[in-house]
């Protein structure tokens, strides 16, 4: 895409403007997702623990990326990037639990006291 | 205005080009040319080359006897760890992307600047503040712990200044994001007319496949060497298993940036590479689409193997099996760079210039690191090689023989255009000679080392390593004889070197289409591109 090509495209397609309402709405929002996960600390869960927090994270990312970060009115090629950023956390984790999952496969370290 | 009435007499020298449109200090702190900011980078990696280039000349002074009788263990720990940090992070990361790459991209693709010129300046600043911290560090006494800052080592028992050097590189790393989310940006929308994805050079392929790992890499180790920081001033337990942590972690989350890291470094010299062997064999390069298309598999590909720096880490055999497969598909893409190089230059018209005989070097050596390669990616034969000199041996051919030779040959292919004069030829095939011949002995002699046994970061080695040692610091300092002289007649050219032509080497690139320096603003009037990068002559055509 050159340069005349995005002044077009831009004349067509101005920048999406959010409202100060939406943006306030979702200000308050992180809020009070911060406020759950701090008082879910307080709560033993059990396995659950790490489990509602990543949740509550997870929601609270969305959200930033969404609305704050105009994602929800940005172009494919945005997008694209948004999600290649997504799978290449994936790879790092991917393969690093690829060793911590299957480090107690070799017997000889399950013998070890 | 009524000055524009008054007839002037014709100025001795025209203001005509980026390097004498303005004149002062200011005029090159604050500019926002991205010609102009490639040069402030490049004077500032060259200093960072020769003071990483000291320490390399203190190690290769120590190990000349098996004793440790120049510095002691504890200095030498210091000696290693400063020469791989300033040559790794302040010299190899930024020096072809950001000199090169700086200045060249927005003329390859017809554009009178970077996307954010801004930005482009900032990440210079950025660069400086963060070699301003790790310096600190080194005046004040330095750090011990190897540029790899392997944990618990680094969070718990290292005496040296590991924060602020840390704190240094953290602070760098935004320079390389910065890098290459503006030619990321640049190169998707700033393309003259009729530029199309597969018209662009190989050069621009190259970096915007390097751009992708500055981006999506960097912030990893950002914020590894944070957590560093963090479990040794607050001891929060992240790596140090006495705190709960796990220092392996430590080492995937630094190798998931410090592997592709390698590719940061070669894949710009590739990019180099492509565009000096298209124009010394007056051919169209051998399989476009495929030398393009490997340069993303590289980045991609470079984002998997990280493991195999960990085999005898206590990581898992099942993960180290995988990361092993993995570590060999990087050969693929490598070996069709290197093929179709060679393709290219099959019944070319070749002429023995300096930047070709560089471009020679480079796939004679990067061939021989990427070979050795497959051996460290063979589980087993890793294990006995493993921390031995033939590690050493392997990356210093893929970034010295590699990346340092491409980065030299782009030097002087494009120094015409970069500095509007000729460098003496002949001076310069001899350094291409000298640096050839002293990188080798430098060596190869480290390969036979380390097979033999010898490990690495040792200050003192037995008896029977030092015929091949001697050799190596020989090889050393034919090395640095070499990288010095480049050094002087490029200075001598700026004053007393003929002026260069707008395309001295007939090349069909648009950088070449502008004048020797090009104007601020590089095109006159904008390009329209019609035709694929490398439409040379026929054979019956070629002159001579």
């Amino acid at each position: 895409m050159n340069q005349t090509e995005i002044q077009a495209r831009e004349s067509l397609h101005p920048e999406h403007i959010v409202s100060p309402k939406s943006y306030v709405a979702v200000f308050l929002a992180l809020l009070v997702l911060t406020a759950t996960t701090t008082l879910v600390a307080f709560v033993d869960l059990g396995p659950w623990n790490t489990v509602v927090a990543l949740g509550i994270a997870f929601i609270k990312a969305t959200l930033v990326v969404l609305i704050f970060m105009h994602i929800r009115w940005s172009s494919n090629l945005t997008r694209i990037i948004i999600v290649g950023g997504l799978f290449w956390l994936a790879i790092l984790l991917a393969l690093t639990f690829s060793d911590f999952a299957t480090r107690g496969w070799l017997p000889i370290l399950r013998m070890r006291p | 205005m009524a000055a524009e009435f008054i007839p002037e007499a014709e100025p001795l020298h025209p203001r005509d080009n980026y390097l004498n449109v303005r004149y002062g200090v200011g005029s090159w702190l604050l500019t926002r040319d991205h010609k102009r900011i490639a040069l402030l980078y490049l004077a500032s990696i060259t200093f960072f080359f020769f003071l990483g280039g000291l320490f390399a000349l203190l190690i290769r002074l120590e190990l000349l006897t098996p004793g440790g009788d120049l510095v002691q263990s504890e200095t030498y720990n210091k000696l290693f760890t400063m020469h791989g940090v300033v040559m790794i992070f302040f010299f190899l990361i930024p020096s072809i992307p950001a000199v090169l790459g700086n200045f060249l991209i927005p003329m390859m693709i017809g554009a009178k600047d970077l996307a954010f010129p801004r930005l482009n300046l900032l990440s210079w600043y950025i660069y400086i503040v963060g070699a301003a911290f790790t310096m600190w560090a080194v005046v004040h006494g330095g750090v011990d712990t190897g540029w790899t800052f392997y944990t618990p080592l680094s969070t718990a028992a290292a005496n040296g200044h590991v924060v602020a050097t840390a704190v240094g590189i953290f602070i760098t790393g935004f320079s390389s994001i910065l890098t290459g989310l503006n030619f990321i940006v640049t190169i998707h929308t700033m393309r003259a007319p009729g530029l199309t994805w597969f018209r662009l050079p190989l050069f621009v392929w190259s970096h915007y496949a390097t751009s992708l790992i500055m981006v999506l890499g960097t912030p990893v180790i950002a914020v590894t060497l944070l957590m560093v920081g963090v479990e040794r001033i607050f001891h929060l337990g992240l790596f140090d298993p006495a705190l709960g942590g796990d220092p392996v972690l430590f080492q995937h989350l630094f190798w998931f940036y410090s592997h592709p890291a390698v590719y940061i470094m070669i894949l710009p010299a590739m990019g180099v590479i492509s565009e000096v062997v298209t124009t010394f064999s007056r051919k169209n390069i051998f399989g476009y689409r495929f030398v393009a298309f490997a340069s993303v598999a590289i980045a991609v590909l470079g984002f998997l193997v990280w493991g195999h720096h960990m085999f005898v880490s206590g990581q898992s055999v099942y993960a180290g099996m995988i990361f092993s497969l993995l570590s060999f598909l990087v050969a693929i893409p490598s070996a069709i760079k290197v093929f179709n190089w060679t393709a290219t230059m099959y019944r070319g018209s070749i002429s023995w210039r300096t930047p070709m005989l560089y471009a020679f070097g480079f796939i004679g050596l990067f061939t021989i690191g990427g070979l050795t390669g497959l051996f460290l990616a063979t589980l087993g034969v890793d294990v006995h090689v493993h921390d031995t000199y033939f590690i050493v041996a392997h990356f210093h051919y893929i970034m010295v023989g590699g990346a340092i030779m491409g980065y030299l040959g782009g030097m002087h292919y494009w120094w015409p255009k970069i500095s509007g004069k000729m460098y003496p030829e002949g001076w310069a095939r001899f350094a291409a000679l000298i640096v050839f011949i002293g990188f080798n002995l430098t060596f190869f002699p480290q390969f036979v080392l380390g097979y033999l046994g010898m490990p690495r970061r040792y200050h003192a080695y037995p008896p029977e390593f030092q015929v091949l040692n001697v050799m190596s610091t020989a090889g050393a300092s034919v090395l640095g004889v070499g990288y010095v002289i480049p050094m002087i007649y490029f200075a001598w050219s700026m004053r007393y070197g003929k002026n260069a032509p707008a395309n001295p080497w007939r090349s069909t690139g648009l950088e070449w289409q502008t004048t020797s320096p090009p104007p601020t603003e590089n095109f006159p009037v904008p390009p329209v591109v019609t035709s694929e990068p490398y439409v040379y002559a026929t054979e019956s055509e070629v002159v001579g």
